[in-house]
């Protein structure tokens, strides 16, 4: 298994007592497996999500990648994590502002220590970027951005990708153009996928689906 | 890992220019403030230590002919082969084409102190001085004597006027005096079990020395000046302050990036810090030379020049020490590390999922902003606190350290309420969306605001602190110095001709009388006075009762010095008993700036009563023609030319001298306000961008780019105009902790405080032009905001 | 202040080439050099040389009071000319100056004083003998019948010597070369008085009696460049011999030392570089700075193996161009006192 969640929970607080986001979740995904997360606002899609990505911490449970518990680790494993072995794909794209499209898509690569010229070129080809590879993100248009921002997660060689509305911020034919790359691009590096979406045909394209209501896998 | 990260961070300076100038000129301009600061506070010590000299000659007791003016060098041999430590000196009159140049002669081995010549430590060598002969002279008396001497001539701008230094033996060559001397200096300190003169020579007076009682005047200065250095540290801390939390404000986004994306925490913070120091160290450099040069182009007499920066001694520029460049560096790189430390903490302790969005440069919500009052209001409690029951001079650094630092942090609420008291007049639709988005714009430029309120008080104190400083200083020289010439008689025999003499050719003649005696218990020093003109024009009083030399000269009343009523427990009114069986009405008392000694004045007459056998030997003597009185006074009464002291001339280069810091303060003025100028600039130039959406609507219902631009600037000259009038309390309280609270605690006594509103008001137009020039370009750029920028604000919200 | 500046450039006249301890390592344009086998003529030797740069007329006493309170003495008139000759008058290139010093166990006490020769003010004559400045004279007869006196602010000194041997003389018959290079000096001594007198004291005169060494130096280059100070040893011992030894620092820890044994009946024997050491054994902080004051002291061709200790490590010279000079107690092989100065510590 590349991904295993089991029975987690988590609590925040709110103004008028704690608020239960997530009441036991349990899912797992197999390697060169495909998921989507879907839900209504607030079922806590995405805060499963950032708990797995390792960007927040559990109530209780287990969330185990490639075999390592990482509710176990410390924030700095965490982030070793994320750097090598999980990519994370935002709704709001999180580009870097100041570097040009071809230094934000090699930059995790880089940070993992992997960066591969001949890949990243590819990669760029493959998503229409490489004209626009010495222009900063705010040149871009919103497709365009989350391009990048896919490309800077897959140069990477990621085990696992998680996506957060990838599609979110774009319109209806960008997104389906977006979609389609980032499917063809995930199956061809060999990791495994889960998609927060709200959007049932975005769902459908996944290979597994998972519903959650009100913090539970309906 | 840390390489592209590092990357990373630093390209966003790369794309942003403007915000990375803003940091390193930030920086470099507080660095610069403080090390101008310094530099400026080295020059006017100096030209203080150069006026007190001028003053000091006054320093050493003296030996004198009892008749005639010169004396048998023997002698002088004779007294030093007994023990005397005495050092000669001849002076003397040479003709030149143009005109009489006075020659004085030292002997620079047994000179005490301050006496020799002061471009000699650098100008000549003393081979030259004893062997060859160098004459020390002021420019003007140098060109005058280019072709009456054949000796070289060094020019010395720290000479007294009209006179021209050299070895006492050059000077018997020059005068044709041979074996002679003038007078003898005595030196403080004499050896144990030495005969007394008259054994020796019984020809030769001892004159004491006489206390100036400047040097205690200048030390009370120079400590205020130190006062003004650390301010303006403090001024400087806040801009730096500003800098660092707006560069931190505005990368927040990237830093979240990084985190996501798996950069440690730990490893992000390093590097910050490691980038910050690097900016600190770069900015701190560019900061201390232009502290030198801005010192340099703004003082006077002074030559900035390339080997000043590493320190060399060359005659005549301004050096710029180790001192400088590590204090400089130091307030870079820890004011750095302040501002920062604050906003690396947020980082810290930042949620890896908040928002992103940066914030305004905020630092006061209309919460913050109450709680940073409360704090304020505490602050002020504690320097209240202290005014009332603290002692100490540490305590008096609290005092201010609270007062400042309490008004900054009270300064949110002031201008919050203030706005909320403009919105409540306001008639028009659009005065009141102005005064609304005013109050929304305090947070955004409360640090800049900050930094102006610091730096037009630091400069209403200055102002205060040093234009009072001046008027003590002028009015004690008046007081002391008022009669162009002092002239000692030979003997009391000769005093009633002398005084005949003075009488015809003088307009006022004033006899000194006293004697030493205790008054209330405190050793004192008891004057006969013949009341005139000068003491009534001349004589300034801490307190007075209506009338004072009338009721003085008819013998009705006394006038002691501040000391001696302060330690007496007296005040005018009082009586006091100034010899036994005497006691007169205290009708004014008069400052003395820290003299151990008591002192009180009666008339003439009075006096004379009470000691029949004192005589007269000194008088001072007012003329209008005192180098003519001089010469009648050498050549028909016989004086020596030790015997006559020319206080006008003494007083004058004083004055001049002393008018150096009047620059002094002009340049701090130009500096700090410049400085805070920036920082307004720089935080209107932040707060620009994020200003589009706030002002789209009003733009959408109808107001022009024009007229949103005019509103912009007028809305910092507002917020300028409130804080400065908030300074000028804030500067004379700082004068005034210093004058009466910190000078007491140094040295016992208080210096007066003046007030000049005209210089205020003056202050406070450069105050508001300062920030106006500062507003009117990012108004310009928002009047000039194309409207597709505005109309993106409606297509969507980012 | 300003006098100090102006001293320190009398003291080195030569100001770019200046090296070493009081630029005594400077060249002599113009001045007379040292030659061996010069032939002393007396009383005239005893008198000032104004063909030489520097020279001096250096007196210290070891005395004790009637309770048996160690005291030391120095009374020294220094003659530093700036030309080689002398003038009339104030023009005299001749300057003079003097250290007086009275030191106890607790208390260190100096006075300076500084003149022009040329008017009368300082100078020293041979027949009668006197040497003085200001106040301050050491005047006899003869070198051989001395009377001493001296004031600073708060001690004074008046003491009569009479000399009981013949003088002595240091290196060649007078000629003591100072480093391998050959700078030399010409360095004679009376080691040999007995001394009474009173010391006034801050608490009152004190009657005093004891032994006195006179140095008689001159040269124009007596230190080469490469030589930053000295470490100079006047010891008499209990058994009546006295030993006269100095330690020219050169760089990277080298030395030039020399030695003279001066036997009890004043037959002398020389030694040149290496036959006498010294070693400093415990450092002390003083004006600011670290200086020996205790020393293994070696002859080993006499069996000398001494310790050096000085009575009041705190004898700092604080005059215009400061040393540290003062009364030392000799243990070890030999019993003995005497007196230590140390140049050139910066």
């Amino acid at each position: 298994m590349m991904l295993t969640v089991q029975d987690v929970t988590k609590t925040f607080a709110g103004g008028e007592g704690d608020l239960p986001v997530l009441r036991g979740v349990s899912l797992s995904l197999d390697r060169n497996e495909t998921l989507a997360l879907t839900g209504e606002s607030g079922s806590g899609k995405s805060t499963l999500l950032h708990l797995i990505g390792g960007l927040d911490t559990v109530g209780s449970g287990a969330i185990e990648i490639d075999g390592h518990d990482i509710t176990k680790m410390t924030d700095s494993d965490r982030a070793a994590l994320r750097r090598t072995d999980v990519g994370v794909i935002f709704q709001q794209f999180n580009l870097i502002p100041s570097l040009t499209v071809a230094a934000n898509m090699a930059f995790q690569a880089r940070l993992a220590g992997r960066y591969d010229a001949d890949q990243a070129a590819r990669m760029s080809d493959a998503l229409g970027l490489t004209p626009h590879l010495d222009k900063y993100p705010e040149a871009l248009s919103g497709g365009q951005q989350q391009r990048v921002a896919i490309g800077r997660t897959l140069v990477a060689r990621p085990k696992l990708v998680l996506a957060d509305e990838p599609t979110g911020n774009l319109d209806e034919a960008t997104a389906r153009q977006v979609l389609d790359q980032m499917l063809d691009l995930v199956t061809e590096t060999g990791a495994a996928l889960l998609m927060v979406t709200h959007s049932q045909s975005v769902a459908r394209r996944m290979k597994r689906q998972v519903h959650l209501s009100q913090g539970r896998v309906a | 890992m840390t390489w592209t990260t590092l990357t990373a961070l630093l390209s966003h300076w790369r794309r942003n220019g403007l915000q990375f100038f803003a940091l390193i000129s930030g920086l470099a301009l507080a660095t610069a403030l403080w090390s101008g600061v310094q530099a400026i506070n080295a020059e006017a010590r100096a030209s203080y230590d150069a006026a007190a000299a001028t003053l000091g000659e006054g320093q050493f007791g003296q030996l004198l002919p009892r008749t005639g003016n010169r004396i048998d060098q023997a002698t002088y041999i004779a007294l030093r082969r007994s023990g005397w430590q005495v050092s000669p000196v001849l002076e003397g009159r040479i003709d030149t084409t143009q005109g009489r140049v006075r020659i004085v002669g030292l002997d620079p081995l047994t000179a005490p102190g301050n006496v020799a010549p002061v471009g000699m430590q650098e100008g000549t060598s003393l081979d030259d001085f004893l062997t060859r002969g160098v004459l020390f002279a002021a420019t003007d008396v140098a060109d005058q004597l280019e072709n009456a001497v054949s000796q070289r001539i060094v020019t010395d701008p720290s000479a007294a006027p009209g006179v021209a230094l050299t070895d006492i033996g050059v000077a018997q060559d020059l005068l044709d005096a041979q074996g002679t001397l003038s007078r003898l200096i005595l030196a403080p300190e004499q050896p144990m079990g030495r005969p007394d003169l008259a054994g020796i020579t019984p020809d030769l007076v001892l004159q004491p020395a006489q206390d100036a009682g400047a040097d205690r005047l200048t030390d009370s200065f120079h400590l205020n000046l130190t006062a003004f250095g650390l301010l303006s540290f403090a001024v400087g801390i806040f801009i730096v302050h500003g800098t660092i939390s707006l560069a931190f404000e505005q990368r927040r986004g990237m830093v979240r990036t990084l985190r996501a994306l798996g950069v440690p925490l730990g490893r992000l913070i390093g590097l910050m810090i490691a980038e910050l120091v690097l900016f600190a160290l770069i900015a701190g450099a560019i900061g201390v030379a232009l502290g030198y040069v801005i010192a340099a182009v703004l003082l006077p007499n002074v030559a900035a020049t390339l080997q000043g920066l590493y320190g060399a001694s060359v005659a005549g520029t301004l050096q710029l020490r180790a001192e400088w460049w590590l204090s400089g560096m130091a307030i870079a790189v820890v004011g750095t590390g302040l501002a920062a430390a604050g906003a690396l903490w947020k980082i810290a302790h930042m949620p890896l999922l908040s928002s992103a969005r940066p914030r305004a440069w905020a630092v006061a919500s209309g919460a913050t902003a109450r709680r940073l009052g409360a704090v304020a209001g505490l602050l002020f409690l504690v320097g209240v606190g202290i005014e009332i029951r603290g002692k100490g001079l540490a305590l008096g650094f609290v005092l201010l350290a609270c007062m400042l630092i309490g008004a900054a942090l009270l300064l949110p609420l002031v201008l919050r309420g203030a706005v909320t008291l403009a919105d409540r007049q306001a008639r028009s639709v659009v005065w009141q969306w102005f005064w609304a988005d005013t109050r929304q714009q305090v947070p955004g430029m409360s640090l800049a605001l900050m930094a102006l309120l610091l730096a037009t008080a630091a400069n209403v104190g200055v102002t205060t602190m040093v234009s009072s400083f001046r008027v003590t200083f002028v009015d004690f020289l008046d007081q002391r110095l008022a009669p162009e010439l002092f002239i000692s008689a030979e003997d009391a025999a000769q005093s009633p001709d002398l005084e005949a003499f003075l009488i015809d050719n003088a307009r006022e003649v004033l006899p000194l009388l006293s004697v030493e005696t205790e008054i209330a218990g405190v050793p004192s020093d008891l004057f006969g006075a013949r009341v005139g003109p000068t003491y009534r024009n001349n004589w300034v009083f801490v307190a007075e009762t209506p009338e004072v030399w009338d009721r003085v000269a008819r013998g009705e009343a006394a006038v002691v010095s501040e000391q001696l009523a302060r330690r007496a427990g007296l005040w005018t009114g009082d009586a006091v008993a100034v010899a036994p069986g005497l006691s007169l009405p205290i009708a004014a008392v008069v400052a003395d700036y820290g003299n151990p000694l008591g002192q009180a004045l009666i008339d003439e007459a009075v006096f004379s009563d009470l000691y029949p056998d004192r005589v007269p030997t000194r008088f001072g003597v007012r003329t209008d023609d005192a180098a003519g009185l001089r010469e009648k006074l050498v050549e028909r009464v016989g004086l020596s030319d030790a015997a006559i002291i020319d206080q006008a001339r003494i007083k004058a280069f004083s004055l001049e001298v002393f008018e150096r810091t009047f620059t002094v303060t002009g340049a701090l003025n130009v500096l700090t306000l410049a400085v805070a100028a920036f920082a307004i600039l720089m935080s209107l130039l932040t707060l620009a961008s994020l200003r589009v959406p706030q002002l789209a609507p009003a733009w959408a219902l109808g107001m022009t780019r024009r007229r949103l631009g005019r509103l912009e600037l007028l809305r910092a000259v507002v917020l300028a105009f409130v804080t400065t009038v908030l300074a000028i309390p804030l500067g004379l309280l700082l004068a005034w902790v210093l004058l009466s609270y910190v000078n007491v605690e140094a040295f016992g006594w208080k210096l007066p405080m003046y007030v000049f509103p005209g210089h205020y008001a003056l202050l406070t137009v450069f105050a508001l032009l300062a920030a106006a020039l500062a507003a009117l370009w990012p108004a310009l750029r928002l009047a000039r905001t194309p409207p597709s920028d505005l109309l993106k604000v409606f297509a969507n919200d980012r | 202040m300003i006098v100090r500046i102006l001293l320190l450039m009398v003291v080195l006249p030569c100001q770019a080439a200046a090296q070493g301890f009081a630029g005594l390592g400077s060249d002599a344009e113009g001045f007379a050099v040292p030659q061996p086998d010069y032939a002393f003529d007396f009383p005239q030797d005893h008198g000032p040389h104004p063909d030489f740069r520097i020279e001096w007329w250096y007196l210290t006493a070891n005395l004790n009071g009637p309770d048996g309170t160690a005291y030391g003495v120095q009374w020294t008139l220094f003659r530093s000319a700036l030309a080689p000759e002398t003038r009339e008058g104030w023009s005299d290139p001749q300057i003079w100056f003097a250290h007086a010093a009275l030191t106890t166990s607790r208390r260190h006490m100096v006075a300076e004083r500084i003149a022009r020769g040329g008017i009368g003010q300082a100078g020293v004559t041979v027949d009668p003998f006197e040497a003085w400045i200001d106040d301050w004279r050491m005047a006899g007869p003869g070198l051989d019948d001395l009377s001493v006196t001296a004031t600073g602010t708060e001690f004074a000194y008046d003491l009569s010597l009479q000399a009981t041997r013949p003088l002595v003389f240091h290196g060649q018959n007078g000629f003591s070369v100072k480093s391998a290079q050959g700078q030399a000096s010409y360095y004679y001594s009376q080691p040999f008085y007995d001394v009474s007198g009173t010391l006034t004291l801050p608490q009152g005169p004190v009657e005093v009696t004891g032994s006195a060494w006179l140095d008689r130096e001159w040269s124009s280059q007596p230190l080469a460049d490469t030589q930053s100070g000295w470490d100079w040893f006047s010891l008499s011992f209990d058994s009546g011999e006295k030993l006269m030894g100095f330690r020219l620092r050169e760089e990277k820890d080298a030395f030039y030392t020399s030695a003279t044994w001066i036997a009890p009946d004043g037959t002398t024997t020389a030694y040149s570089d290496g036959a006498f050491t010294a070693r400093p054994l415990n450092s002390h902080m003083v004006a600011g700075r670290q200086v020996p004051v205790d020393w293994a002291v070696k002859l080993p061709a006499k069996g000398v193996d001494v310790t050096v200790k000085a009575l009041n490590p705190d004898a700092w010279m604080s005059v215009s161009v400061p040393y540290w000079e003062g009364p030392v107690t000799v243990d070890g092989s030999h019993g003995g006192r005497g007196y230590l100065e140390m140049t050139g510590y910066e």
